[in-house]
């Protein structure tokens, strides 16, 4: 970025001033570490300066918004045109009580919808399942049937809101009731916007809700893609989730190399099945964390989208910019939330937005201070959402695009996270690829090797968490934590009973044994899982047809 | 030589969050016990013919899904019933401070929540272990 010369005055400036000025405030006042690390154990030096990013061309590694390869940004105004999505992920009991939360969020401000469901749901069992006792309702809201999902979304208008909903394994069957309940509503498809995770290469890694094995989760996952391409074409058909991955305890650069490497498998699956990249491409999303380490995040967010452009490109040749771009929600960390002193978490979380924001981020979630004890209630959900109402509206870091461009620190961290992230997608590579390198392990023990060696640093006092390992206090047990009520359960089961003494079973058997039908081909599986939606078959029945075609993933065992 | 302390790392309920297991996994093998760890999704029968086939001393079981107060003391229950009572049974995880004591009344040890150190965790099998 700088001349030769230029470069030369700046390192022999830069030996007197060590000879001189901080050798004497060294001998002064040491400094209080030998090494100092970033929130992923890198080490960090005392300082930065243009040496340090003599490499980087600007026009072609830095550039501009909006232009490949994007490293400045999405979009060519970013803030300045409009702030981020702010998406507060919620849900919880029944669709009636979620859908009375959802109304809130918008009245509140919440620009879109992101939906939590229950396990047994993100599982595929309906909520009289016997491994569904004691969780129905639990983590998010338990959909059976279209009737729960027409009660969830009334009088929210489909044209008018973008909804996200975190959902994988069963990802085709919730999109179907999505787009029958918009049909009820009188919305056609090419009308809705939002997205589903369907990202079920992250569940095997690190999330856990997977259902089937790899090889025909791949072509659900593909089939949608399709389908969508065609019939919903502003739909988001996949959010591929680093998220999950930070938070099993990954570092900074392995979150952004083995998400990469999971969106290559979906890209390669979906070429192999028959697509042109240049249709699907664009539908693509991804889904980052918002550590600790603000500055180490920004670069973090930087390289992931400079790489992502740079593999859409060379490696896949995308033609279309739309391609190349790396759009992502973002989701402050869990992880870094504390059960000690609660209120310490509206901090964490204040300074995990303005890295996501700084990052560029599209849309962003905040977590509650009460998510390490409980489900958030209202009062700590609005605190978050304030949060980001804060820093998008009195903090002033919106004002000019991606501002932090151009600190020796964040250009040369952005270039090693990019770095470090590239060596493990060439190994992953060489493993034979994302879907091997999970069968075998080697993900799974890398993330976990990093989050044992992180748990050791906070035991051995290495690392300080505020409250947890210092500073810590005397305190009692806090009040007022969201409960479910436990009668949730037996409501739901009566729901579906109702469902099914009312709906057409004649056309439910049938339009099942069409599924199972196209399961078992090589057709596309979507428009047969709507129709049986639309008859009310349960998600539990859907699943059923495709567990006993496809069968269950066996998750591998690794400490 | 003492016989080493024989764990069951457990994960009841259908949550995927498994850092804290194998955490705790991992750092009671370090500290010289002989752990297994069950993986993902296990119900209380199966976590409690585990424990029985492997003859653990301890069963430890981590869940975040808010089932705890189901779960957990279904495997108390089944142990007890199959006389395995003797095992010393412990949980950890989002388990707000009011379950707590229902939890031990149960037959639930201990429970540890958040911010809790592998150390405190190893402390307490050691001091509370029944030996046979």
């Amino acid at each position: 970025m700088f001349d030769k010369q230029e470069i030369a005055l700046i390192q022999e400036a830069k030996k007197e001033w060590e000879d001189s000025v901080l050798a004497k405030s060294l001998a002064k006042a040491p400094e209080s570490k030998e090494v100092f690390r970033t929130g992923s154990g890198d080490v960090i030096n005392r300082l930065y300066t243009p040496d340090d990013i003599k490499d980087i061309d600007y026009k072609n590694e830095i550039g501009f918004p909006g232009q490949y390869p994007f490293t400045r940004g999405y979009q060519p105004t970013m803030y300045r045109g409009r702030n981020w999505t702010m998406r507060m992920y919620a849900g919880f009991a029944t669709a009636e009580e979620s859908n009375e939360r959802y109304k809130y969020l918008v009245e509140q401000g919440s620009t879109g919808l992101s939906v939590a469901f229950d396990l047994p749901t993100q599982i595929g069992y309906d909520s009289d399942h016997p491994l569904s006792e004691g969780e129905v309702g639990k983590v998010g809201v338990a959909i059976d049937s279209l009737a729960d999902m027409e009660i969830l979304f009334n009088g929210i208008p489909l044209d008018k809101v973008s909804t996200s909903m975190t959902i994988n394994a069963p990802a085709s069957v919730l999109l179907a009731m999505y787009i029958a309940v918009a049909e009820k509503q009188g919305v056609t498809p090419d009308k809705l916007r939002g997205t589903i995770q369907n990202d079920v290469l992250k569940e095997y890694i690190a999330r856990g809700t997977y259902i089937f094995p790899t090889e025909p989760s791949m072509r659900l996952i593909t089939n949608i893609f399709e389908y969508c391409t065609k019939n919903v074409p502003q739909w988001n058909t996949i959010s591929i989730s680093g998220y999950h991955i930070r938070e099993a305890g990954s570092t900074a650069a392995q979150e952004v190399g083995f998400t990469l490497a999971d969106g290559i498998a979906y890209v390669e699956a979906a070429i192999k099945a028959g697509l042109n990249v240049d249709d699907f491409a664009p539908r693509l999303s991804f889904f980052f964390n918002a550590h600790l380490d603000v500055l180490e995040e920004v670069a973090k967010y930087r390289a992931a989208r400079r790489l992502w452009a740079k593999i859409m490109k060379e490696r896949f040749g995308a033609k279309k910019e739309k391609s190349m771009m790396l759009k992502f929600h973002t989701q402050t960390a869990g992880c870094t939330l504390t059960a000690q002193q609660p209120n310490n978490n509206i901090i964490r979380v204040a300074m995990q937005t303005l890295a996501a924001v700084m990052g560029g981020t599209q849309s962003l979630h905040t977590n509650s201070r009460d998510e390490a004890l409980a489900l958030p209630t209202t009062e700590s959900v609005t605190i978050a959402l304030r949060t980001q109402q804060i820093v998008a509206y009195e903090s002033g870091v919106t004002r000019t695009v991606d501002p932090l461009a151009g600190s020796y620190y964040v250009e040369a961290k952005t270039k090693q996270i990019e770095e470090e992230a590239m060596a493990y997608i060439k190994k992953i590579d060489e493993l034979g690829g994302a879907t091997r390198a999970i069968d075998l392990g080697y993900i799974q023990q890398e993330i976990s090797d990093s989050a044992y060696k992180y748990q050791m640093e906070i035991e051995s006092g290495e690392r300080i968490v505020v409250g947890v390992n210092k500073f810590q206090v005397e305190e009692e047990p806090p009040k007022g934590l969201l409960r479910v009520d436990p009668s949730v359960g037996e409501m739901q089961k009566k729901k579906i009973q109702d469902v099914k003494a009312k709906r057409n079973n004649e056309a439910v058997t049938e339009k099942l044994a069409a599924l199972k039908k196209a399961c078992e081909g090589t057709e596309n599986v979507m428009p047969f899982i709507l129709d049986a939606v639309r008859e009310y078959a349960t998600l539990g029945e859907i699943c059923g047809v495709m567990r006993e075609v496809f069968g269950e993933y066996e998750q591998s065992v690794l400490l | 030589m003492e016989k080493p302390i024989r764990v069951l790392v457990a994960k009841p309920g259908l949550d995927g969050h498994d850092r804290g297991a194998k955490m705790i996994a991992r750092a009671l093998r370090d500290a010289g016990m002989e752990v297994i760890y069950t993986g993902l999704r296990q119900s209380p029968e199966q976590i409690v013919a585990a424990a029985i086939q492997e003859d653990v001393d301890v069963i430890g079981m981590s869940i975040l899904s808010g089932a705890h107060n189901h779960l957990l003391p279904k495997v108390v229950e089944l142990l007890r019933e199959q006389g395995a009572g003797d095992i010393l049974v412990f949980g950890g995880g989002v388990i707000p401070e009011e379950d707590i004591p229902g939890l031990k009344a149960a037959g639930i040890a201990e429970v540890f929540t958040p911010g809790t150190t592998t150390t405190e965790t190893i402390e307490f099998i050691k001091n509370n272990v029944k030996k046979n």
